[in-house]
This record gives C-alpha cells, sequence and structure tokens, in this order.
C-alpha cells in the first residue's frame, strides 16, 4: 500500500537525499560528481514549467534545491505537515509563524509536536549533511576553523541541557497602541532539551583575541524576497553569554536529530536570551572586534527604550537597548483556560516558570485579582536555565466567576507585572502574569 | 478573524502539493506534472508573477496586474487569504503577498502613518519595490479596514470555551 506522501515529507527528503529526491519530484538526474545540472535534460523540462520559466542558470543548479514555490505559501494543513499538534495556532503561513496555546505547553520538555515556530524567512531545502560545515571566522580570531558535522560530533565532549528559547516578541499582541508583527500571546516559549558541543570549546580552536566583543551567526535560510544573497537574520551575543557552559552549539534536540524547521543539522542554542539569538541552520560564526551588526541586530530590531516611554512615543535609535537576558515569566499549564467546577471541588492547577539568565525564587497564584496571593510550591530546575514546575492546590469560597493569575519571582526579586509592562514601538518583553478563567457552578 | 481563518478554503498551492505527495511514485515522467501544473499555473496565474518579482522587483513596481477576488466571499471575508473585501483589495493582494502571507497583514492593526511606516521598513531592509501609485491605494484599505482598537492596559478574557473539569 502506497503511503500518501505530505509535501513535508518531500521537504525531508530532499533535506537527506537532494538527488533523489530530484529524482523521484522531477525526474532529474545531476551530474553524479559536481551534483549540478541536469543529465540529458532530465527532468529540466518539468521543473522549467515549475517555476514558471526557464530555469536560467540549469548548468549550474545546485542538486536537491527544491523550489520553493512547492514549499510555501498558504495551506490549512500547515500543521500537520509540519509534524505539529493539530491545537498549535498559526500565525503566519509565509514564513513559517506558529505558536502553542499555554495548555498545550504542559510537558517538561516541549515535545517537536507542541513547540512554536518562529521564522524569519523560508526554510532551507538543500541539506548536505556529507559537506555540511561550520566556520568559526571573524576580525577577532587568531585563524579561521571550519569543521564538519563529523568533527563536532567526534573530537568534543557533549554536553546536554534544557533551555527555555522564548520569542522577544511573546505577548506582542497586548500592547496598545498595537505593534507591528506577528501577534504572539502567550505560546512562543518552548523548554526543549538540546544536546551538543560547547561554542567555547569551539572558539578555543579558533583562538579568540582580546578584543573580541561579540559573536554573531549566519545560517542558510533563504529570504522573503527570494534573493539568494541577502542575510535574512544574522544576530548573536556578547562574549560573556557566548562562552557560558550551556551556550550550545547543537546538533541534536530531544534526543533525535533537530527538526528541519527548527534548525537541521545545527543550531547555535543561548537560553534564557530572545530565541532569535539562538541561530539556525548555523553555517558560520562571526567573532566580531565590536557589537555584531547583522540583519536584525540594528534598527529597533530586538530593542527597547533605554529609558520609560509613553505608551506610542517614538525613539529615537540611539535610545534604544538590545534585549539581552529575558524578563520573568510563567505560565498556567493545566487546566486549560474555561475549567468549569462544581461548588466544593478543589482544583490544582500548575505550570512553568523562567527568568532568563536567573532562577525563579518564588511563584504566586491569585484567585481574586490579585487582592491576596497563595504560594505555590515551586521546584529546582532541572538545569540552568531550565524552566522551572509550580503547583499549587486551590478552592473557591462561593459560586461564580474567577480568573486564577500566576506571578514569578526571580532571584533578584523582580515579579511579573499584573498589566502589560512599558511600552515599546515593536512590542517586546511583555511579562505580564498569565490569566485562566475559572467558573463554579 | 480568528474562526474565519480556521474556515479558509484550501489554497490552490496545497493542491498541487498533495498531488506531487501522493503520486511521487510514480513521477517517472512528466507528463503527470506538467497536467497538474497546467493546473496550478492556470488558477494561480500570479506564480509567473511572483517567480519574477524575485528576480526583478523594480519592474513589477506598479503592474499587478488583474487579480480576481470573487472565487470565495463569506461575510465580507475573502475566503483565500482572509482579507476584507472591500475598494483596492487586488492591489493589496497582488503586491503584500508577492512576499508574505496575507496573515501577516491582517493580524495587525495600524493607522495610515503607522502602515506607511511598515511600507519603509520593508523597503529599507525587505528589498520592497516603491509602491508608485498604488501606495495610496493600498494605505486608504489598510488604514480602513485595520485601523488599531484599543486595549487599554489589559483587556478582558475573552473567548472562553467553557468545559466541565471532572474532579
Amino acid at each position: 500500500m502506497e503511503k500518501t506522501r505530505t509535501l513535508f515529507d518531500l521537504q525531508r527528503l530532499y533535506a537527506t537525499d537532494p538527488i533523489e529526491a530530484d529524482r523521484l519530484v522531477f525526474g532529474r538526474e545531476s551530474d553524479p560528481v559536481t551534483r549540478r545540472g541536469f543529465l540529458r535534460n532530465a527532468g529540466l523540462s518539468a521543473m522549467a514549467v515549475v517555476l514558471g520559466g526557464s530555469v536560467v542558470f540549469a548548468k549550474d543548479m545546485p542538486a536537491g534545491l527544491i523550489p520553493a514555490l512547492l514549499l510555501e505559501g498558504g495551506d490549512e494543513d500547515l500543521l500537520a505537515k509540519l509534524g505539529k499538534d493539530k491545537g498549535l495556532i498559526v500565525l503566519n503561513d509565509k514564513p513559517f509563524n506558529i505558536e502553542t496555546p499555554a495548555h498545550l505547553l504542559d510537558d517538561d520538555v516541549t515535545p517537536e509536536t507542541r513547540m512554536f515556530l518562529r521564522n524569519n524567512g523560508l526554510i532551507p531545502t538543500a541539506v548536505d549533511v556529507n559537506t555540511w560545515t561550520l566556520t568559526i571566522d571573524g576580525e577577532a580570531v587568531e585563524r579561521k576553523v571550519s569543521f564538519s558535522l563529523k568533527d563536532l560530533k567526534t573530537k568534543f565532549s557533549h554536553h546536554t541541557y534544557r533551555l527555555v528559547l522564548e520569542c522577544g516578541g511573546n505577548g506582542r499582541a497586548e500592547f496598545d497602541p498595537p505593534a507591528e508583527g506577528n501577534q504572539w500571546t502567550v505560546g512562543a516559549v518552548q523548554c526543549a532539551e538540546w544536546t551538543g558541543v560547547r561554542l567555547r570549546d569551539l572558539l578555543e580552536k579558533a583562538g579568540v583575541k582580546k578584543n573580541a566583543v561579540y559573536i554573531g551567526y549566519y545560517g542558510t535560510d533563504t529570504h522573503l524576497s527570494g534573493d539568494q544573497d541577502k542575510v535574512v537574520i544574522s544576530r548573536g551575543v556578547p562574549m560573556g553569554k557566548a562562552l557560558e557552559d550551556e551556550t550550545l552549539i547543537a546538533f541534536a534536540m530531544n534526543g533525535k536529530d533537530i527538526p528541519l524547521a527548527h534548525g537541521f543539522p545545527l543550531r547555535l542554542v543561548a537560553g534564557g536570551w530572545p530565541a532569535s539569538v539562538s541561530g539556525k541552520w548555523l553555517k558560520r560564526i562571526a567573532v566580531r572586534d565590536k557589537v555584531h551588526d547583522g540583519p536584525k541586530m540594528t534598527g529597533d530590531s530586538y530593542k527597547v527604550p533605554i529609558e520609560p516611554v509613553e505608551p506610542g512615543t517614538e525613539v529615537p535609535e540611539e535610545k534604544l537597548r538590545i534585549i539581552e537576558s529575558m524578563p520573568v515569566k510563567s505560565l498556567i499549564t493545566y487546566p486549560k483556560s474555561g475549567a468549569s467546577l462544581v461548588p466544593g471541588q478543589k482544583l490544582n492547577v500548575r505550570g512553568h516558570a523562567w527568568a532568563g539568565d536567573l532562577a525563579v525564587k518564588e511563584m504566586h497564584v491569585s484567585i481574586d485579582f490579585g487582592t491576596t496571593w497563595l504560594k505555590a510550591s515551586l521546584l529546582p530546575p532541572h538545569n540552568r536555565l531550565a524552566w522551572q514546575r509550580w503547583s499549587a492546590e486551590l478552592t473557591f469560597p462561593k459560586n461564580g466567576y474567577y480568573e486564577v493569575w500566576a506571578r514569578a519571582t526571580d532571584s533578584e526579586g523582580h515579579s511579573q507585572p499584573m498589566v502589560v509592562p512599558g511600552w515599546n514601538a515593536k512590542g517586546y518583553l511583555n511579562n505580564a502574569c498569565h490569566r485562566i478563567a475559572v467558573r463554579v457552578k | 478573524m480568528a474562526e474565519l481563518d480556521e474556515d479558509r478554503s484550501p489554497g490552490h498551492l496545497r493542491l498541487l502539493a498533495e498531488r506531487i505527495g501522493r503520486n511521487v511514485n510514480l513521477l517517472s515522467g512528466v507528463t503527470l506534472l506538467l497536467g497538474v501544473l497546467f493546473v496550478f499555473l492556470t488558477v494561480f496565474p500570479e506564480v509567473f508573477q511572483r517567480v519574477f518579482v524575485a528576480s526583478a522587483p523594480e519592474q513589477a513596481a506598479t503592474d499587478v496586474g488583474p487579480i480576481a477576488v470573487d472565487e470565495g466571499i463569506v461575510n465580507g471575508i475573502h475566503v483565500e487569504t482572509g482579507f476584507i473585501v472591500d475598494d483596492n483589495l487586488e492591489v493589496v493582494r497582488g503586491t503584500c503577498t508577492a512576499c508574505h502571507s496575507a496573515k501577516l497583514v491582517t493580524q495587525n492593526r495600524a493607522d495610515r502613518e503607522g502602515w506607511t511606516k511598515m511600507i519603509r521598513w520593508m523597503q529599507k531592509t525587505q528589498k520592497l519595490w516603491d509602491l508608485g501609485d498604488s501606495e495610496a491605494l493600498i494605505l486608504d484599505y489598510l488604514a480602513k479596514n485595520y485601523a488599531p482598537q484599543k486595549k487599554g492596559r489589559r483587556a478582558r478574557l475573552t473567548n472562553i470555551e467553557w468545559y466541565d473539569l471532572t474532579p
């Protein structure tokens, strides 16, 4: 019986065996030595029709470059194709931006199926694990070095950490005046288990010079404009964060190869900072002698006002700072909002709390709109930069409508605000307390 | 908007993709593909435009050509894209969805000045071309149909789906 192959299966096939994928889809056979061009023009006409015109540079076209048109575009079955739980919410299908409702984030280790997806460009389609290399260069290294995937896996010690990755714009939907961009509500956060080598160990091989300030990553995603030479996003972290134990060049997520949409075959992972610093499809790390200036490091991207401003205020670039560690935050992951209880029924609520580079010290919940707070039990993190499990048992004094509010406090005493915090034009860093609706009747 | 998004009819691209997908093991020749692609390009003519936009965006500045939007309208919403049906929808669709999903437009709210800023940002950093005479038409449409709504410092919880939580 023939298994129905989804478009994403095709994408996986292209990722693992581009030449075979070309043969299956287009009848294309490329030169076995150069892996370019079309042997006997096999498949060329079919591909030309797909692309809506002749393939101008056919002889140079690399094998396995699946036309982006086949992969991108509106699609209600997108979640299934991407291997995502059907309860996730598609904010944007080109590029892919998909968030997870809070009640689907209950797992201690977020599975791929329930992991939010935030892409700036188009997912790369030709990933050849045999030729893939990671290069470390830049103004502030003694020597440029390159590693194959095999080098990384065999020549360096492996480390595994659970790391919280949260989009800098998680919570953007609540800002007033509205902030432009994908309107994330609460679910652009995840805590997966990443395995890889320490960036620090690789930087040692390149020799970091005294003038090093920042590292910047480069990946292989394609710009939405289709311009193959335009870098989609290239962000990074200061040397201090780059050299931490938990900052990894990861080749596995939750014990398996990283899924293509999440960065296969390599991803820089720096937990606790905006997830955009954790560059996917990693090809290159530049060690810079200044603050990295790649796309989305400059202008107002991932920046907030240095001094708090009245909502709607235009803030010049020199009065903005780059977001570093994310603020303290928590989610109620059980029950799902809308729980209806019978009188006297106890409710065990639970969730996760995290605090960027810091730990969460205390967790409180309220059922009376913040008038009184009950201290929740809180577990230590599995490792530094992992989220922490909290739980509490609630009783409700009489019938009626309630909201359960959750508030975390970090190790330096900062708590989540009850209202939306400091307005900023791009809608970053909303860590207002999470709320769910509960009724007793 | 959310519930309307869920009602979106399957895109033509998906139909194409699924047909390719189901038949992937049979694709020894190109005949079937040609058939599928003929259908695809017949119903999805802007593909040609998108391909050429990618290679020469400046030439596509104002001439987005006629795009039929009457293939599915429910409650004033163009089903395939989720756009509100109003004057100038054709030029909005033809321009905005050349590079990104319509959802990136429909989930945002801004006044005319705010939408202008987003266009300038895309022109400065994202290779958006000079929109020429289309710009005013696009801004008319966006500022009218996707204007800001007051949310205050914290909105009430909405769209609560009540369910019995068994003890």
